[in-house]
């Protein structure tokens, strides 16, 4: 496809660092955990994920990022997707826990709330740095029941999302599902294998993305090939045994980083 | 079983130049998913991150991309090489590219502690500076950058081709003149794409490359001209997705196909058309490949 022209209706501040700009196009075919390719045009086409079927939440962190905090409602960008395989959808009377870190709560809050409505159980740890870089605590909160944690205790508790993973029954839950920082989900990761529980657990994985459409080849994991844009970006915690997650990976050149 | 430039193929399908093949493992990946051979991403001599994003879209008809040959160098690579030589049972070809003799001839010096079987020589990338298809239009620097690599590797090196020039066949010659084992034919062909929302050319690099079915039709021709001026083999690639895009190549002259964006599809593609190929063999009393190689030179 082509990227699809959509001007932004409305920007919300949701933390210092992160900015949610809303669509006059809804993508209602995407499931939680899906991405979109968003076209700052004349800088860069970045992958995306959507906490709403309109909207995109973006932390500020390089040129891309920083080109689209320069855009205003009126402005439009282009989107390809959505693309890739989402989370697996809640059930009626599934006990489901998210444990999100920092941005990645956008995909894993449409989720909570997918799950509300079909009736499942949502338990969430979210985790920020502070308390105002805590996104979507509102929308967790409405979805089920929400455990909070911060790096330096501003609110919630004080710590990392895996403390309060450490001290939970993970038994009770049919179903795990992650996303954050790539150190937050592999602590995750470790603590969940140690359980046996990893096969229970789904996480959403950022690799440098170019086509989004799983032809070139630049987003592949070791030691299997997976294509994190295609055969991903959310891929069950048994593909990610003895794998490169966690440890490295490739950048735009192809280089390990 | 099919014989390619001294290489044993266990079908004529091969991965080609630049889809999957940045990493060993996505290399092993798709010779595990039925693939005869595989030929790796263009390594160059430094690593490049290539064109920005929109680096590939897809098209009505097919796919545009400028990648701008993103890859790690030879230095970076020459793991990968060694992770998909030894994870795989097929032929691992090494695509290289360079912006003179001396550049490539240090590519391939650089990747051969990997081993790789076979070299194939990326004179035809549309839209790289300096590189690819800026050299591989004029055929005597085609012909000598094929004879500086063929008198240093002592595997066979097969040249790939691009279509953006007025005489294929030309440069097909220069090739076979320089030493090639093999050409292979043919790379994208100059495209590009603009967004009417806005009139920005879609992909970063403004223009590139396209491929998938839209140029089939173009493959085919180039493949069937190439076969009948040449007599190294031809390697048809462009626009293959099913067993009988395979089948219409070889009988232009191909003696095996690289597949690339129909991976899009699905990784399972290569299995699939080489059962279409041997399937359709056996039900028209061919014993093999080479009863239809360069068919439609014959029949009229
Ligand atoms: C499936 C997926 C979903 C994502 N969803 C979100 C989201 O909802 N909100 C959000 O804020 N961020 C999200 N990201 C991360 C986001 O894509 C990067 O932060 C963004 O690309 C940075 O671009 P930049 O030019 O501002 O930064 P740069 O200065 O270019 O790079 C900063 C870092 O961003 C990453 N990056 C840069 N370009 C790409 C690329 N083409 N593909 C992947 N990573 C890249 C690299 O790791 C790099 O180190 C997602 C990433 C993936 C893979
Ligand atoms: C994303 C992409 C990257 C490519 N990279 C290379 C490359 O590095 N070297 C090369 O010789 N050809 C490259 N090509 C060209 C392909 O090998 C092939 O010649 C072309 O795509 C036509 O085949 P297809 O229609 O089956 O894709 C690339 C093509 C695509 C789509």
């Amino acid at each position: 496809m082509r990227p699809i022209n959509v001007t932004i209706t409305k920007i919300v501040e949701e933390s210092p660092s992160t900015r949610t700009f809303f669509f006059d196009k809804s993508f209602d075919s995407a499931k939680p955990g899906q991405f979109v390719m968003a076209w700052i045009r004349g800088v860069d086409e970045i992958p995306m994920t959507l906490p709403y079927n309109n909207a995109i939440t973006v932390q500020k962190v390089g040129d891309a990022t920083s080109a689209l905090f320069d855009l205003d409602v009126g402005d439009s960008i282009g989107i390809r997707g959505p693309f890739g395989n989402g989370f697996t959808l809640p059930q009626k009377n599934e006990n489901i826990l998210l444990i999100a870190g920092g941005v990645g709560s956008a995909p894993l809050v449409p989720l909570a709330e997918y799950g509300m409505r079909a009736g499942s159980d949502v338990t969430t740890i979210l985790g920020a740095r502070s308390a105002d870089e805590l996104i979507f605590a509102d929308r967790f909160r409405a979805a089920g029941v929400l455990h909070i944690t911060t790096d330096d205790g501003s609110e919630g508790r004080g710590g990392f999302v895996t403390d309060v993973l450490n001290e939970i029954d993970i038994s009770e839950y049919d179903r795990i599902c992650t996303c954050g920082p790539e150190i937050m989900m592999a602590r995750v990761f470790g603590i969940l294998h140690d359980a046996g529980a990893h096969g229970q657990a789904e996480f959403s994985l950022h690799r440098y993305f170019k086509c989004g459409i799983g032809v070139c080849g630049a987003c592949c994991m070791d030691p299997h090939g997976l294509r994190v844009c295609k055969d991903g970006p959310v891929f069950n915690g048994e593909l990610l045994v003895d794998s490169e997650f966690g440890e490295y990976k490739r950048g735009g050149s192809g280089v390990r980083v | 079983m099919i014989t390619l430039t001294g290489l044993k193929l266990k079908n004529p399908t091969i991965l080609a130049a630049g889809i999957m093949g940045t990493t060993g493992a996505s290399l092993v990946r798709m010779a595990n998913e039925g693939a005869g051979a595989v030929v790796t991403k263009s390594i160059g001599a430094e690593p490049k991150e290539g064109h920005p994003n929109p680096s590939m879209i897809q098209l009505e008809c097919g796919f545009l991309n400028a990648m701008g040959l993103p890859n790690p160098s030879y230095d970076g690579f020459l793991q990968e090489l060694e992770f998909a030589k030894n994870g795989s049972s097929v032929p691992v070809i090494a695509s290289i590219f360079g912006g003179d003799a001396d550049e490539f001839l240090r590519v391939a010096e650089g990747l051969s502690p990997a081993k790789p079987d076979a070299f194939e020589l990326n004179v035809s990338c549309p839209h790289a500076e300096g590189y690819g298809a800026m050299i591989g239009t004029d055929p005597y620097v085609v012909e000598e950058i094929t004879r500086a690599v063929c008198d240093s590797v002592d595997v066979p090196v097969w040249v790939k081709l691009t279509p953006n020039v007025t005489d294929i066949v030309a440069i097909g010659e220069a090739a076979e003149r320089g030493g090639a084992d093999g050409v292979v034919a043919i790379n994208t062909v100059r495209a590009m794409a603009i967004d009417i929302a806005t009139g920005y050319p879609i992909l970063g690099n403004r223009f590139g490359g396209l491929s998938g079915s839209a140029i089939r039709p173009i493959a085919v021709k180039c493949v069937y001209d190439l076969y009948a001026a040449l007599d190294i083999p031809v390697i048809g690639v462009g626009g293959v997705s099913g067993w009988q895009d395979a089948v219409e190549m070889i009988m232009a002259g191909a003696s095996a196909v690289q597949i690339g964006s129909a991976v899009s599809g699905g990784v399972g593609v290569f299995g699939t058309i080489a059962d279409g190929i041997d399937k359709y063999l056996d039900e028209n009393g061919y014993t093999g490949v080479e009863g239809i190689i360069g068919l439609a030179h014959e029949v009229i």
